[in-house]
């Protein structure tokens, strides 16, 4: 029993890092219909800026803050000088822009920074907790914590306020949102800032566990974006479901089957779901007119 | 002019003059060997294109099959002592066999929800490679014997120079044909609306498995020539960056047009050749062109250029 709370403990910690890069890719997918494969890039942007900034001098929670805010900036800058320009264009050259984006964006790190790994400190201390017999770290309390806050403040943001209604209207359509006097462009830039702000703070919780280097970047937009289709493309509520459940498999599948083949469960289970559910565990159904 | 003299025949002509006059202009075996780099990527990109530009389906899994035609002519000749084209083809089958297999339920699926699909099964076959290290070599990757056919050995840059050359003028032969056959149209027409297609009468879920199997047995063939012309492969060929560098390459150049993938191919391959002149940078300057000629050439490089032109022609 204590394995399976060790497993349990162990899938929740990175399924809710998965999580928020899935609700990043929802976020933007939602507000502009593009897939973005540079959300990973602002996980290790996190990570990274954190990293060196404390490595300055400058206390954890500032540091933490200046990467934040570092990463929300180049989210813009993604959406002002890439993303915009290309209106209009077909899905797979905007997949393709942000493909060259996450390249830049790994390169820039190399320089800025450099290619070795790098750790920080647990917010509470290393003591290991114990829970149901199994040895949790701290600092998965703090992911766990950290990704239940984000998900609530952007559920009462979306839900609450006017411009995160103007957010789901754009969503909804965006002409429509335009007509009523919605400027999406705001909207989109909105997401992109977001979204970046989103994965900056998962990479920001997740390193003390997982450590960063410039190129974590692709395996998680990989696993991000798994999780999202896996949810249902553009529902936040399947993207956290979604990333939880393959955290979860992942745990499981390399616990009690086998750790060589980790990264294979959560693409089968994918797989055999959208075979089943082409639309996704949670997407709606659409029907296409012709 | 006779009927033969089309587009199709002066394009084949241009390319294989193309690849005979080249080398006169190599300097040194260096360039014999990025030549044939080109060569053997715009092969893989050109099957590709059949897939993604024809019959507009996407695929971020592609390099696969790539991986799966790279390791048949690895483990063959190492493992089970067939002959290097025997493994060749094999791995051909068996790229062809799987792509047929998981075809038909992902090529369901549309649009964002296929590309993860394929995604996952690229994702699935690098992961197989890389942990079945005894008949792999793993992450280290493994030596490729020699290609050698009634007792002659094809090594050195500017055999498979010619080799790869000459493959890909028979690839781009049947590309080009294809397109204008009855499948070819096929391919066209459930590109434009899947619904119309149906509508006419064209069996919508065999016309994409079969574009898919082409582009799959294109990917494991190139992947075969790649590993005996190095000499040498590892998983990287099979994962997804790779698969990523394809589809770029499809519609960097230009989705639909065959020429474009060969000049997409082209451009990926000779950068970061030129671009290690900025070694710390070259990734950055590789994000940048990327992000500039998708922004300011959405068609692609070739469809972009030959408007220009007819437009230049027409004033």
């Amino acid at each position: 029993m204590a394995e399976f709370f060790q497993f349990l403990m162990s899938g929740l910690t990175v399924g809710a890092v998965y999580a928020l890069v899935a609700l990043g890719f929802t976020l933007v997918y939602n507000a502009s219909d593009v897939i973005n494969f540079a959300q990973g890039e602002f996980v290790m942007l996190g990570g990274m800026v954190t990293v060196f900034v404390a490595a300055a001098g400058v206390p954890l929670p500032l540091a933490a803050l200046i990467a934040v805010v570092a990463a929300v900036a180049v989210g813009l800058l993604l959406y002002w000088l890439a993303i915009e320009p290309a209106r209009g264009a077909s899905a797979v050259t905007l997949i393709i822009i942000t493909i060259g984006a996450s390249i830049l964006l790994r390169g820039a790190a190399q320089i800025l920074f450099d290619k070795q790994f790098h750790k920080l400190p647990s917010f509470s201390g290393d003591a290991p907790v114990n829970l149901f017999g199994a040895a949790v770290q701290p600092q998965s309390f703090w992911v766990l914590g950290g990704t239940a806050v984000i998900v609530l403040l952007l559920y009462a943001f979306l839900e609450r306020t006017l411009l995160g209604k103007a957010v789901l209207a754009t969503a909804a359509n965006r002409l429509a949102a335009r007509l009523v006097g919605i400027n999406t462009a705001t909207v989109m830039a909105l997401a992109f800032g977001g979204s970046a702000a989103i994965g900056a703070i998962a990479g920001i919780l997740i390193t003390p566990i997982t450590l960063t280097s410039y190129d974590v970047g692709t395996l998680l937009a990989l696993k991000g974006f798994a999780a999202a289709m896996l949810g249902g493309m553009g529902n936040p509520l399947g993207a956290v479901a979604g990333g939880l459940l393959l955290g979860l498999l992942e745990a499981f599948g390399a616990g009690y089957i086998s750790s060589t083949y980790k990264d294979a469960f959560a693409f089968i289970v994918i797989l055999v779901v959208l075979f089943a559910m082409p639309r996704g565990l949670f997407g709606r159904r659409v029907v296409e007119r012709v | 002019m006779p009927a033969w003299f089309g587009h199709r025949s002066v394009t084949l002509i241009v390319l294989a003059a193309i690849v005979v006059v080249l080398p006169l202009l190599f300097p040194s075996s260096y360039y014999f060997r990025v030549a044939s780099l080109v060569w053997v990527s715009a092969f893989a990109a050109i099957g590709l294109n059949i897939l993604m530009g024809q019959a507009g389906q996407v695929s971020l899994g592609h390099a696969g099959f790539f991986g799966i035609g790279a390791y048949a002519v690895a483990i063959g000749p190492a493992h089970l002592g067939l002959p290097s084209w025997g493994a060749l083809l094999i791995g051909a089958v068996i790229s062809a066999a799987s792509a047929w297999l998981v075809g038909r339920p992902v090529l369901r699926l549309k649009g964002h929800y296929l590309a993860i699909a394929t995604l996952g099964l690229g994702v699935l076959v690098a992961l197989v490679i890389t942990t079945e290290s005894r008949w792999t070599g793993g992450p280290d990757g493994m030596a490729v014997a020699k290609l050698s056919l009634f007792g002659w050995r094809a090594s050195g840059s500017s055999t498979w120079y010619w080799i790869s050359g000459s493959v890909l003028v028979v690839g781009t032969w049947i590309a080009l044909n294809l397109g204008e056959t009855p499948t070819g149209r096929a391919f066209r027409a459930l590109h434009d609306s899947e619904i119309a297609a149906r509508v006419a009468g064209i069996d919508v879920a065999r016309f994409k498995l079969q574009a898919f199997v082409i582009a799959a047995v294109y990917a494991s063939l190139a992947g075969s020539m790649l590993a005996m012309m190095n000499g040498f492969i590892n998983p990287d060929q099979a994962g997804f960056l790779h698969s990523i560098e394809l589809v770029t390459m499809v519609v960097l150049g230009g989705l639909g047009s065959v020429v474009g993938s060969i000049v997409g191919a082209a451009v990926l391959i000779t950068l970061p050749q030129v671009l290690t002149v900025f070694q710390e940078y070259e990734h950055v300057l590789l994000g940048l062109i990327i992000i500039v000629s998708m922004i300011f050439m959405r068609d692609g490089i070739v469809p972009t250029a030959s408007k220009w032109l007819a437009r230049r022609v027409r004033a």
